[in-house]
């Protein structure tokens, strides 16, 4: 009977270690005149990161401030365009981190975060882990540590490639629209210069003559 | 010991409810997420929603009756997935372009406003990649040891490493494409409109004179 309780317990903390939230990464819109606030419950001495960049919008920045259950700043900055806070939580709670767009009037921001919480789960629910990691463990650990931040950064990459190319593609629409209405513009005035200076010819036909003694 | 094994369980679960990044919506509110990975990329979304109750002044553990609608588009802005979850759901879907998806959740509920007062928590979880691997299964199914299931972990990741620089690529060509038609669309726009000038020009003072020469000013 015991055996199987055993096992059953074996087999939910796998369930459990394995469920757990490594860190939240998402990327959402903000529009403008808005703001947009995230929580989470953090257990006291867990250290915590958060990431933020702004991908597309205006002068690309945020406002960005993050509280702990008491309501205290730990972190406050406004209009930055990326940045990246670390900070071992000393309470037990639901601390809230709140990105602003409200100085902005009509950009829609595109803002990407990436909060961590603790340390990876371990592989394995090795509760009887007494044994220290023999030398081909340790140098996996280090290589998914290496592979980790390697990750990271093509992220960080790939949100400064799709600012550039989301202003790249900005610019071949507004040149397009702009050459096109350039050119028209200057074919109405063209014209409108040449009809109106007939105007003032025709109409002035009869004083003209008398005008000029 | 096994008690205190039990009791320590117990008090994971509820940190494991508890440990997950959660936000605020209103009633009719859409918020959307967007996830830009390269193609044949898994992504497991979960959530939860907890339902505000003005008796309490609290948020109820679960609620069941309300649902959350899902839609996931993909970078043509096809809609891949439509679909009407309960409270707690869970949605996969694996990407077959890639680009930016975008994961939009809104509630169905019209009740909430008269119930809650308009303000629904949603705790949400998305997985990209080989963060949906789960380990201990594949090694359960597999029968792998510790060193080669830390292999396949790394094996999983240099293929993601893999898979984004593919994609990396293909941006690049894109924005390149890009560059190349703004940098074409500035020269010939330029030349038409200098040539428009020169010729409207040419065509005024032409006009001009010939309009002059019949009044006899000229």
């Amino acid at each position: 009977m015991y055996g199987s309780v055993r096992v059953l317990m074996k087999v939910l903390w796998a369930q459990l270690l394995c469920g757990w939230v490594l860190g939240s990464e998402l990327t959402f819109e903000l529009p403008d005149n808005a703001k947009q606030c995230f929580y989470e419950d953090i257990i006291m001495g867990t250290k915590c990161t958060l990431e933020f960049q702004v991908v597309t919008g205006g002068h690309y920045d945020v406002d960005c401030r993050l509280e702990d259950p008491e309501g205290t700043t730990l972190y406050k900055e406004m209009k930055k365009q990326y940045d990246s806070f670390t900070f071992t939580a000393a309470k037990n709670g639901t601390y809230k981190f709140c990105f602003s767009n409200e100085f902005s009037t009509f950009t829609h921001k595109t803002v990407y975060f990436d909060f961590q919480v603790g340390d990876d789960p371990p592989l394995f629910p090795n509760e009887n882990r007494v044994t220290a990691l023999t030398q081909m463990e340790s140098a996996c650990v280090s290589i998914h540590e290496a592979l980790k931040s390697v990750i990271d950064y093509q992220t960080h990459f790939r949100l400064r490639e799709a600012q550039g190319r989301s202003r790249a593609e900005d610019l071949n629409t507004r040149v397009a629209f702009w050459s096109i209405g350039e050119a028209i513009i200057l074919l109405v005035v063209s014209i409108s210069q040449v009809v109106l200076l007939r105007s003032f010819f025709s109409d002035k036909k009869t004083t003209t003559t008398r005008v000029g003694s | 010991m096994l008690s205190v094994s039990a009791a320590l369980l117990l008090t994971l679960a509820w940190v494991h409810q508890a440990q997950t990044l959660y936000f605020h919506i209103g009633e009719t509110e859409k918020k959307c997420f967007i996830e830009e990975i390269p193609d044949e990329t898994m992504v497991i979304g979960k959530y939860r929603t907890q339902l505000w109750d003005k008796q309490s002044g609290s948020f109820l553990p679960s609620t069941p009756g309300l649902g959350m609608h899902v839609e996931i588009k993909d970078p043509d802005t096809k809609i891949i997935l439509s679909r009407q979850y309960g409270s707690d759901g869970r949605f996969t879907f694996t990407s077959h372009t890639p680009g930016e998806h975008q994961i939009c959740l809104h509630s169905n509920s019209t009740k909430m406003a008269l119930f809650a007062g308009g303000k629904l928590r949603v705790h949400l979880d998305i997985q990209v990649g080989e963060h949906t691997n789960n380990y201990p299964e594949i090694a359960a199914k597999d029968k792998l040891t510790e060193l080669q299931l830390r292999v396949r972990q790394l094996l999983d990741q240099v293929e993601q490493i893999q898979k984004e620089q593919n994609y990396q690529r293909y941006r690049e060509e894109r924005f390149r494409m890009t560059s190349e038609s703004t940098n074409q669309r500035v020269l010939w726009w330029s030349i038409a409109q200098t040539l428009i000038l020169i010729v409207t020009g040419i065509w005024q003072m032409k006009h001009l004179k010939s309009f002059f020469e019949a009044k006899k000013l000229v």
